[in-house]
């Protein structure tokens, strides 16, 4: 189980001080699928990196799976990252001069898993997602669709319990997405928590649930089927999921 | 992360990019050939000098007049001598120090040579019969310098063998008669070629009795004396003796007496300091190739900052992150440090192959710490630019900005 309770993050350029977290405090449950909808600048990414341990909150407490991990030092919180995390980013981030089935034994290296059972995982692992035949294909000899496909054979090949995308078919062209997202639906039936960053309704509409932020806070929470488009989702009132107030709604009221 | 592991990854990274990795390692392949290169020829002039002493017979210890404050330092040359180092002391310390075999004395001068109308200046050794063995020379014909006493000249000549060939080319020089200044004086042997040694070219040398040189230079004083030992004396001992001897026949220490093993001692190590001076400054180009290989490390590292950001976004830690950019800096001087072994050994070998006379080696310690330093400085180096990517920021690594 994820749990945050009123995270801020602050960051400071220059003379102003921007808020991208304020006060946000959320719970997700195992194998729960959640999008976090909201336009640029809404602090989703900065909320979506702080579940992911690459950025720490500057007030606030975060639980994974029980484990307070906002104590934790650097050298933990990469163990958390490599054990318990697996990254989907909407840019791929694949390593230009390894090839596919590089790219996925990467996470194992530094888990320090020996070179046969490392091939054979991620051998498994891009089966997985229908690319046994691109093992030895540089990513640049890769579609957008099969780069992303790599990246998420990589992000599960540690089997880690949560798997966070941030706009993950947001360089993608339609039919590409749509497979993108039917694999993330398949990895959260097998049981994954799946987080999804996206401002896409149609991406959002996927998941059980979405949480709709604003301006560094949680607008609402609506079921991922009420999604129907962005506008109806900002609108006070208009939109449905008006019966689940946020937190800080609720706080302000 | 295992080491394996650890090195595929940062070869990896290092081929990615070969030309820019190709030339941050230039350097340290000039730094090393530099490195190797003068420490060779250092070495080889310390081979070079004390096979020339070899040659010169090893047990040998030498009286010089004046004195020479410096200890184990180089035996004074001609001219200028204060005071007297004469015949009569050689005579003493032959008969008085039972481990001298003969102490030979030696006069200097040069005089104008000539045969018929042919006629040159050439350096005049006045010596006696046992400098012979004690050098080791080889008659081309005839015979060396008579044995007599010490103090009585003959007009008699030895000839070095180029010389000769200048006075008499191919026509049969013994038994005739050549001037020597205003002296006559018959040819009764030749040597055979031999060449430098030392800076003085024995061929040139005209050969005479040492009590001719003297008068014939118009000295009372030699040059020096040369006290021929016998096998397994001890040199420390007859000299401490020589000095005993010659302060109380002069009421001082107006002499220097040295034993070659001193003079090559202290050659030596002043060529091994200079040396290690030179190989100093020659490795200061390795520290410049060090930066180099810094600079090119850093650039990596910005280039890679989205690289870097995954790295740590699938979990690997800030130890192993510095680990990989350290090993990739330690790659790059490492092959550079290799290269420069292999092009600095064709390039002393090339030198070897154009000047054979004198045999350039580069010593092993050198070649040691060639490979540790150019290792090193990609360590050094490294360092700052590794230590970078390990306290990246992921999220803005990750952004690329």
């Amino acid at each position: 189980m994820i749990r945050v309770e009123d995270l801020w993050r602050t960051y400071v350029m220059g003379d102003t001080e921007l808020h991208a977290l304020r006060g946000v405090s959320e719970t997700i449950g195992d194998g729960e699928y959640v999008a976090i909808i909201g336009p640029s600048g809404s602090g989703k990414s900065t909320l979506l990196n702080v579940l992911g341990c690459l950025d720490s909150p500057d007030r606030g407490r975060y639980s994974l799976a029980g484990e307070d991990v906002a104590g934790l030092d650097e050298d933990a919180l990469a163990e958390t990252r490599l054990r318990r995390i697996g990254f989907i980013f909407q840019s791929f981030h694949l390593v230009p001069r390894l090839s596919a089935l590089q790219n996925v034994e990467m996470p194992m290296i530094f888990a320090g898993i020996p070179p046969a059972e490392r091939r054979a995982r991620a051998k498994a692992s891009l089966d997985a997602v229908g690319l046994s035949d691109r093992e030895s294909h540089r990513p640049n000899e890769l579609s957008g669709g099969q780069k992303q496909r790599v990246a998420i054979a990589r992000a599960t090949v540690m089997d880690p319990g949560v798997l966070l995308c941030d706009e993950p078919t947001g360089n993608l062209d339609s039919r590409s997405g749509a497979q993108v997202l039917d694999l993330l639906a398949e990895l959260h039936e097998g049981g994954r928590t799946v987080i999804v960053v996206t401002h896409d309704p149609s991406v959002a509409r996927r998941a059980d649930r979405v949480v709709v932020m604003r301006d560094g806070g949680i607008l609402k929470r609506v079921p991922g089927r009420d999604v129907v488009d962005l506008g109806s989702l900002f609108e006070p009132g208009a939109a449905p999921g008006e019966d689940a107030p946020s937190v800080e709604e609720a706080r302000e009221a | 992360m295992s080491l394996r592991d650890l090195f595929a990854f940062a070869l990896a990274a290092v081929l990615q990019n070969r030309r820019r990795s190709a030339l941050s390692l230039l350097g340290v392949v000039i730094g090393v050939i530099a490195v190797l290169s003068l420490t060779a020829i250092g070495e080889g002039a310390l081979r070079y000098v004390t096979n020339q002493f070899a040659s010169l017979g090893s047990s040998i210890v030498s009286v010089t007049p004046g004195r020479n404050e410096t200890t184990g330092g180089l035996p004074q040359g001609g001219g200028g001598a204060p005071n007297d180092l004469t015949l009569r002391d050689a005579v003493v310390l032959e008969r008085r120090i039972p481990a001298v075999r003969s102490a030979i004395p030696v006069s200097i001068s040069t005089e104008a040579v000539s045969f018929r109308e042919r006629a040159r200046r050439a350096p005049i050794a006045g010596t006696t019969a046992d400098f012979e063995r004690l050098q080791q020379l080889e008659l081309a014909m005839g015979r060396f310098l008579p044995e007599s006493e010490v103090d009585r000249g003959a007009s008699v000549v030895v000839l070095g063998h180029a010389l000769a060939r200048e006075l008499f080319d191919e026509a049969n020089p013994l038994g005739a008669t050549i001037r020597i200044g205003s002296w006559r004086m018959r040819v009764i042997g030749v040597l055979q070629a031999r060449g430098q040694q030392l800076g003085i070219d024995v061929d040139e040398v005209a050969f005479i009795p040492v009590a001719s040189g003297m008068r014939m230079a118009n000295k009372r004083s030699v040059h020096r004396i040369m006290l021929d030992l016998w096998p397994r004396s001890d040199q420390s001992e007859v000299i401490a003796r020589v000095k005993e001897l010659l302060i109380e026949r002069h009421d001082e220490e107006d002499f220097t007496c040295v034993s070659q093993d001193a003079v090559v001692e202290s050659l030596s190590s002043i060529l091994g300091i200079l040396t290690l001076v030179v190989a100093g400054i020659a490795s200061v180009s390795l520290a410049v190739a060090g930066i180099g290989i810094m600079n090119v490390m850093l650039v990596s590292v910005s280039e890679r900052r989205a690289e870097v950001g995954l790295l740590k976004a699938v979990g690997a830690n800030p130890r192993q992150i510095l680990a990989i950019f350290l090993l990739e800096a330690a790659l790059l001087s490492s092959a550079g440090g290799l290269l420069g072994l292999v092009v600095g050994t064709v390039l002393v070998h090339l030198g070897n192959l154009s000047y054979p006379a004198v045999e350039i080696v580069p010593p092993v310690w050198a070649v040691g710490a060639v490979l540790a330093l150019s290792l090193g400085t990609g360590i050094v180096f490294g360092v700052l630019p590794a230590w970078r990517a390990a306290r990246l920021d992921p999220v803005a690594a990750l952004q690329g900005n």
